[in-house]
């Protein structure tokens, strides 16, 4: 067995085996029946280095990135800016490949980093305490369902959900609570229980909405332990949640909100409205969008309701010698002290996209931050009047928006989306057919601040071509 | 191991003190000292109607998570609120400024099943011999 990366010598083998009274490294498998010892596997010779990135390159190739084509779809995960400065901190051993460096003895630059990521998350967020970050946005709101239960004590087990937080996140909580007897409502038949006249479309769509803010109100009553938005919303409108926050608080529930963090580098923070916990998705801060993941949950909330919440949290303090150092902290809520009685059994966090995530907002900072939120507002607002303008189709205009919104197609967004690909190697947007009964055809289009105004064009004149 | 001899102990740790028609209850020096500092105390809500041996509250130190349960059934009527900001009263005043919470007792004759100081003396060193 030849393995160049193993250290071991023949000579050290040797040695070991001797140890332990044994004479060979077969027979430490003599334990396992016969034929399943060393079964014949039928695998091809092995390659060499070189022949294996040959043929990795070869498979790599088939993957069409954003690299390859534009991109216009958001829908939760985002193509955003990854500043060099992100892997360049990330890539460093101490970082890329510690697992779990939680001891504060050998781990004060983890430690550190994750505090200033959750005192950045706190400032984005206006909030008073974060945590070292959950697995994706989804899960963060699941555990926000699961704190709120635990501040009312087990007592109160209703939980209102706007429809149009993310689709995914909503089928999330549910799968997490799920056996905890918990009733979730407001999302019921995909929103469409506020719509009055489906047939004529957006100006119903207008009026429709509206009326069920007012709908998800009614729900509230004493048994509500939470009230989840999410802002912007999942068709990427903007409204002003205060008045939903009183609402919440006028029956004692918690107001959950899910928000964008690249956002809330324009938008007022959702700490101002009164929003208890803030949850979402932290991919946009310097993720990228890696097929899927890793991506990066985060939870922020009031103080009072710190040792409710789940996941590591990372504490500011001063060693013996009175030097300040960084440890976890506040650890009795975790399961492995807690046990049964924790209020989640979530004991780890994303530590290398949280570092990413901390890399991404020291480096832009407010200003940059507030930059790259207005360069997608307003090329959004630039693609949604052009768009507006093409035959066919129409846009959506009933609530601010940020760098979301919505596109009436004349033909089905599958159809189009194919041609946008197969012909000018465009991405176009999120079917919204697939999880509201009532937006078929409806396209959910996002513009961030890496469509160029050039690429723009390019939608608008595969989109004229598309149905002319 | 400090005792109150006024007050009697439940098995768990708890010792509990008749004032007015009242009980007071609070955890022994003992459980104090085996979970060394005190970091935060759960209590429960006025006007929660607990039984005898319900879980009313949790005792939290740097390394461990306590249940603390009811010597006696009975309703809250009030909880040691100063704990919020110095738990700290719990490991240096266990019987008197560290006390938990105050009940109505449903059943006043839950009293005399507790163990009296000498009784739970023994009873923590069984338990540690």
């Amino acid at each position: 067995m030849l393995m160049p990366y193993i250290p071991h010598s023949d000579e050290d083998r040797e040695a070991m085996l001797a140890a332990i009274g044994v004479r060979s490294i077969e027979e430490l498998f003599e334990d396992v029946p016969e034929h399943a010892r060393f079964p014949e596997l039928d695998l091809p010779p092995a390659l060499s280095e070189l022949e294996t990135r040959l043929e990795l390159e070869s498979l790599a190739g088939d993957n069409l990135t954003t690299t390859d084509c534009f991109c216009f779809l958001g829908a939760g995960a985002y193509h955003h800016f990854v500043p060099a400065v992100v892997d360049a901190v990330l890539s460093r051993g101490e970082f890329y490949t510690a697992y779990t460096p939680y001891q504060p003895e050998i781990s004060q630059g983890t430690l550190q980093a994750i505090f200033e990521y959750q005192t950045m998350i706190c400032a984005l967020t206006g909030m008073e305490v974060s945590n070292a970050s959950h697995y994706d946005g989804a899960t963060a709101t699941a555990e926000a369902v699961i704190t709120a239960i635990n501040v009312h004590r087990l007592k109160r087990r209703k939980v209102v959900v706007s429809p149009f937080v993310h689709p995914e996140y909503r089928a999330v909580v549910r799968t997490y609570t799920q056996g905890m007897g918990l009733t979730i409502v407001g999302d019921e038949n995909g929103g469409s229980a506020g719509l009055t006249d489906l047939s004529t479309g957006l100006t119903d769509l207008s009026t429709g909405l509206t009326d069920l803010s007012a709908g998800l109100t009614d729900l509230l009553d004493d048994d509500t332990a939470c009230f989840i938005l999410q802002y912007p919303d999942f068709l990427g409108r903007i409204e002003d949640l205060s008045g939903l926050a009183e609402a919440a608080h006028a029956v004692g529930a918690l107001l959950v909100v899910v928000a964008d963090p690249i956002a809330l580098g324009l938008l007022r923070p959702p700490g101002e409205f009164g929003a208890d916990i803030v949850v979402g998705e932290g991919q946009g801060l310097g993720a990228g969008l890696n097929f899927g993941g890793p991506y990066l949950g985060f939870f922020a909330t009031r103080e009072k309701y710190a040792r409710k919440m789940a996941g590591r949290i990372v504490g500011q303090t001063v060693d013996a010698a009175g030097e300040r150092g960084f440890v976890l902290t506040l650890s009795t809520r975790e399961q492995h002290i807690r046990r049964e009685r924790a209020t989640s059994n979530i004991c780890s966090n994303q530590g290398l996209v949280a570092l990413a995530a901390a890399v991404y907002m020291a480096a832009l900072g407010k200003c940059g931050m507030r930059k790259v939120a207005e360069l997608c507002y307003h090329k959004a607002h630039y693609a949604h009047q052009r768009i507006g303008g093409i035959n066919g189709f129409s846009v959506v205009d009933d609530k601010p928006f940020f760098k979301e919104f919505v596109v009436r197609c004349p033909w089905s967004v599958e159809e189009i989306n194919d041609c946008l690909l197969d012909e000018w190697d465009i991405i176009g947007g999120y079917d919204l057919g697939r999880d509201y009964a009532h937006l078929q055809d409806h396209m959910l289009l996002c513009v961030t601040e890496m469509n160029s105004r050039e690429e723009i064009d390019a939608l608008v004149e595969a989109l004229e071509e598309v149905t002319s | 191991m400090k005792l109150n001899p006024k007050a009697r102990y439940a098995e768990s740790h708890e010792w509990a003190r008749q004032d007015g028609g009242e009980i007071v209850c609070g955890i022994t020096d003992h459980a104090q000292e085996s979970l060394s500092d005190i970091v935060y105390v759960e209590l429960p809500e006025v006007g929660d109607v607990l039984d005898k041996g319900d879980e009313f509250g949790v005792v939290e130190s740097v390394k461990a998570a306590s249940d603390v349960y009811m010597p006696m059934g009975g309703e809250i009527t009030a909880v040691n609120e100063g704990l919020e900001d110095t738990p700290e009263l719990v490991n240096q005043a266990p019987y008197g400024e560290g006390w938990l919470i105050r009940f109505a007792p449903s059943d006043p004759a839950e009293f005399d099943a507790l163990m009296d100081a000498a009784a739970y003396e023994a009873f923590v060193a069984a338990e540690e011999g």
